[in-house]
């Protein structure tokens, strides 16, 4: 009987063969079923919460103006001039055959080297170099003739001129454009020079070192029309103008509370860099360091590691609390706070520095009914992020973006009943190069959304903001038309009174307000 | 090949079970535009880690492995329900989860993004899934409980009396 039924099949097909035939069809049924209706859910669920918003995304990037070779000059070349020296196109050759090596035993430096070559020319020649330290001016002016990004015994071009003052450079009728990548307490002097001299600028972050010099900055830069861009690369952060679409479209509802924080435990995040073995008074131009400075014996912990000392610096506010107020100022238009109230303190590195390594700010915005916090210690990278926290949603913010729902929301309160939305879980997320805001839907994707960096680390296919940033400048240098980039003055004028705001409160111990008339700090 | 009756039960309802598994997985990627290999692919580990990511960097690389999982895994579960092509569906389905197994392979020292569900040492869940689909290969049922019950056969079936 059992074979018969295991084996009859040759011939005519019974109704048993029948049955056992397409009994597995239904199966197929039920699993059809099923996909239909997660697909069905899954629909609802997108449509429900995408029905009504709609989030911006920027479509690339917008094309490099024509025109003729912008011919730069680079005040300031140590760590970060080189760096922005790399973001126009130049690299040391020596550098070059750094990556090479160090891509021997680590993909990620051959991938690093592709990207620097892959990355667009800006139609622009380094013409002139100004550093008061002979190292980084031979350095700077190698880098600047690697016009073909080669490596050593590469094809160089004309290395730039050295200039041992940044005035004789700014006199110069071989430069159009500045990049000032100098301590904190030179940035005003140098953009104020430039200016005057007609020359554009590109100035490192903070804008200013004292509240006084602010002033006279924003005036000049105004009277002479040169194009401005300060340099908080963050402003070409995609994620930020995703933030600010959704927030526009009241996707978290009323904001209360912001929460910003820096996080760092390693002596080159605590500003303890390495100084040079061959760093010495006669390779460096001290007496120009100290600039407007109060005078010190020569001392290479204060040259090298500057940004430990008031003197040259604006501390933790100035250096870190700044990229955090321009990418909320950028997101939520800001501006200066009504009040800010600080405190901190020396507690990790007692290196002889003066400006503290933690440091709490609050800000107070009561026209817009919403408090910011910054918090910062230099001394654990426990990752705290950036957080703005509505009364439906909360938007948690950094290259990439999630928001989440609240349990308690007004605006979702009938999503979450039907279940289409669930507390505290993601409901939108954006990670770049995803080219698209989505709304989120499976499991699997509210696990990788809290991940994001999974794909903009380990995928690597990420432009460089700086890169952005100064193109953006470029641009609308070329353009000629009185258009000013995207941190210009104005901005450039709310985040460094932010920053001072912050900074004399630490220092006097107590609350400063800004009065809004007659534009000061009281 | 001779079953009892309990022996065919139990070799359909593995058949049947991995097929349902595979459809699913296969449907559910076929029908969300956005899914996509890529986040599985960059959490790869083990000693074939670079050849996984390889995919995630060419577009065309990680569109095909997109549609060959979705629809492979959609195509090996309807041939495991059904009953039809089932030895060369669950050899391609062990070829899969081979992959699958060695883009994540369960060494102990590596560590994934996805969480996993158990504690695993060298045997996981993907692994035991596999060795079952040899027992679906080599013990075949759907002449019994199948579409292949009403193909007409072309090829000679042993049977405990001999070939015929």
């Amino acid at each position: 009987m059992e074979q018969d039924k295991q084996e009859e099949n040759s011939g005519k097909f019974s109704r048993r063969d029948i049955l056992a035939g397409l009994a597995a069809l239904p199966i197929v049924g039920v699993i059809g079923y099923g996909l239909l209706k997660n697909k069905s859910d899954a629909n609802k669920r997108n449509s429900s919460l995408l029905s009504d918003i709609r989030p911006e995304l920027q479509s690339g990037i917008p094309p490099l103006i024509e025109g003729k070779i912008l011919r730069i000059g680079i005040i300031g070349c140590g760590g970060r001039g080189g760096y922005l020296m790399k973001a126009l196109g130049f690299v040391n050759p020596e550098r070059i055959d750094e990556y090479i090596r160090n891509g021997k035993t680590d993909k990620y430096w051959v991938q690093y080297l592709e990207e620097f070559r892959a990355q667009e020319s800006l139609n622009v020649k380094v013409t002139a170099i100004c550093d008061i330290f002979d190292k980084n001016a031979l350095q700077a002016m190698a880098a600047g003739a690697n016009v073909h990004r080669n490596g050593k015994g590469g094809m160089m071009d004309e290395a730039p001129q050295r200039y041992n003052t940044y005035k004789e450079l700014l006199a110069s009728p071989d430069v159009d454009a500045v990049i000032i990548a100098t301590p904190d307490h030179w940035h005003v002097p140098v953009a104020l020079e430039a200016a005057r001299n007609g020359k554009h600028v590109y100035c490192e972050k903070p804008l200013s070192w004292s509240v006084s010099e602010t002033y006279d900055i924003r005036k000049t830069v105004k009277e002479t029309g040169i194009v401005f861009q300060l340099g908080h690369q963050g402003r070409q952060t995609e994620s930020y103008n995703v933030a600010r679409s959704l927030i526009l479209q009241n996707v978290i509802g009323k904001i209360s509370l912001i929460e910003v924080c820096t996080n760092r435990n390693d002596p080159n995040g605590a500003w303890v860099y390495e100084i040079p073995p061959e760093a010495n008074e006669k390779n460096i131009d001290w007496k120009q360091f100290i600039g407007q400075a109060p005078w010190h014996d020569f001392s290479l912990e204060r040259f090298f590691r500057w940004r430990c000392w008031w003197d040259y610096s604006t501390g933790l506010s100035g250096d870190l609390f700044t990229h955090e107020f321009d990418a909320l100022n950028q997101i939520l238009d800001l501006g200066i706070p009504h009040s800010a109230m600080a405190s901190g303190g020396i507690y990790f590195f007692k290196d002889g520095r003066t400006v503290p390594d933690v440091l709490n700010m609050a800000l107070e915005y009561p026209d817009r009914d919403f408090t910011m916090l910054y918090s910062a210690t230099l001394a654990s990278e426990k990752n705290r992020g950036k957080v703005i926290m509505g009364h439906d949603a909360y938007l948690e913010l950094s290259d990439t973006l999630i928001v989440n729902v609240d349990p308690q929301s007004t605006r979702y309160k009938e999503k979450l009943k039907q279940g289409l939305v669930e507390p505290f879980k993601p409901i939108y997320s954006y990670v770049p190069g995803q080219g698209a805001v989505d709304a989120i839907t499976s499991p699997t994707e509210k696990y990788f959304a809290g991940r994001g960096l999974l794909y903009t680390y380990r995928d690597g296919k990420t432009v460089d903001t700086t890169h952005l940033h100064l193109r953006e400048w470029i641009n609308c240098i070329r353009a000629g038309n009185g258009a000013q980039p995207s941190c210009n003055i104005d901005q450039a004028f709310q985040e460094a009174m932010a920053a001072h705001m912050g900074t004399i409160s630490y220092k006097e111990g107590r609350r400063t307000y800004w009065d809004k008339e007659k534009e000061v700090i009281v | 090949m001779y079953y009892t009756k309990v022996q065919a039960f139990a070799l359909v309802i593995l058949r049947i079970s991995i097929g349902w598994h595979f459809l699913y997985e296969g449907g559910a990627k076929v029908l969300n535009p956005h899914w996509t290999s890529k986040a599985y692919l960059l959490d790869s580990g083990g000693f074939l880690k670079g050849f996984f990511e390889q995919f995630t960097a060419n577009h065309t690389l990680l569109t095909i492995s997109d549609y060959m999982n979705a629809w492979g895994l959609t195509l090996i579960g309807l041939s495991l329900i059904t009953g039809i092509f089932t030895r060369y569906s669950s050899i391609a389905a062990m070829v899969l989860l081979l992959l699958y197994y060695l883009s994540h392979p369960a060494f102990p020292g590596i560590e994934y993004l996805f969480p996993s569900d158990g504690s695993y040492f060298i045997i996981n869940k993907t692994l035991v899934e596999l060795f079952a689909l040899l027992v679906v290969c080599v013990f075949p049922t759907s002449h019994i409980f199948g579409l292949r019950r009403l193909i007409k056969r072309t090829e000679p079936i042993e049977t405990k009396y001999g070939t015929r």
